[in-house]
């Protein structure tokens, strides 16, 4: 996972790339057998410990999905935090320093 | 077959006798051995504290209707055109495994915005839950099968927001 999180104004713009399959449980193999679906279903931010985004999201979104909000109140050298939650139970979390 | 029909058959398989053991002993070990599974992942969502503000939808991420999809993902709310919202999408997507949406409002006080693609197997692509410190500008790569409606609702001031426009998908990117 890559994030870029940028002071814009008022407001800090964080963006994500996530690399994940987001198999969406319809896709076939090269034997014909239907691969399940294992696709990334929650993505929380937070800045010092309180949530500042989160998104639900289904089967439709994009493999390796791209997420962008924007935030007020963050401050350039402080970090922020962002984990996802696939619906196989995986997750991973990073952070990144506000520039 | 419930656990107490099971338990006479593996007795037998054993070769003991019913008789022999406490059946009950065993059905409350059973329960016991349930209830602590159970207590143990209760324990476990408890300690993620903070991760779920709401729970995933799955009743509306899994409609196969966009009328159902957005009844169940905004029950009892009603829904208006807006022109203060401003959906980008691109006229014509060459790649529909890769359609780039953003959706920006100057609207106060906005809890969420839910994106749907009417004609995908299941319209409901996703939910952004917005807390007040929020700026109401998204964005996100979406998945579309065929040509469809993409609409942006925005849940603001106990009411829903929409706004839509049509994407045309050029299956295999030759640009037409």
């Amino acid at each position: 996972m890559k994030i870029k999180a940028k002071v814009k104004g008022d407001a800090v713009a964080v963006k994500m790339l996530i690399n994940h399959a987001m198999e969406t449980g319809r896709r076939k193999d090269e034997s014909g057998q239907l691969i399940p679906a294992h696709y990334i279903n929650e993505v929380v931010a937070k800045y010092q410990g309180a949530v500042v985004f989160s998104a639900h999201m289904g089967t439709a979104v994009s493999k390796d999905p791209y997420l962008s909000f924007a935030f007020k109140g963050g401050v350039s050298g402080e970090s922020i935090s962002v984990t996802w939650v696939d619906s196989h139970g995986e997750t991973e979390t990073k952070e990144a320093i506000i520039k | 077959m419930t656990i107490s029909e099971k338990i006479p058959k593996l007795l037998k398989l054993t070769g003991e006798s019913e008789n022999t053991m406490n059946t009950n002993v065993i059905n409350r070990r059973y329960f016991l051995s349930k209830f602590s599974q159970g207590a143990a992942c209760l324990a476990a969502i408890a300690s993620f504290p903070g991760l779920a503000l709401a729970e995933w939808n799955k009743l509306a991420f899994g409609a196969e209707a966009l009328d159902q999809a957005i009844a169940e993902r905004y029950p009892d709310l009603a829904i208006e055109d807006s022109d203060a919202i401003t959906l980008k999408v691109p006229a014509i997507a060459e790649n529909g495994a890769v359609v780039p949406v953003s959706v920006k409002t100057d609207m106060a006080d906005v809890k969420s915005i839910s994106l749907f693609v009417e004609k995908n197997p299941t319209p409901l692509s996703a939910t952004f839950y917005l807390t007040p410190v929020n700026v109401a500008d998204v964005s996100i790569r979406l998945r579309m099968g065929e040509t469809s409606n993409l609409i942006a609702l925005v849940e603001a001031g106990g009411k829903l927001h929409r706004v839509q426009q049509e994407v045309k998908v050029t299956i295999g990117g030759c640009g037409g």
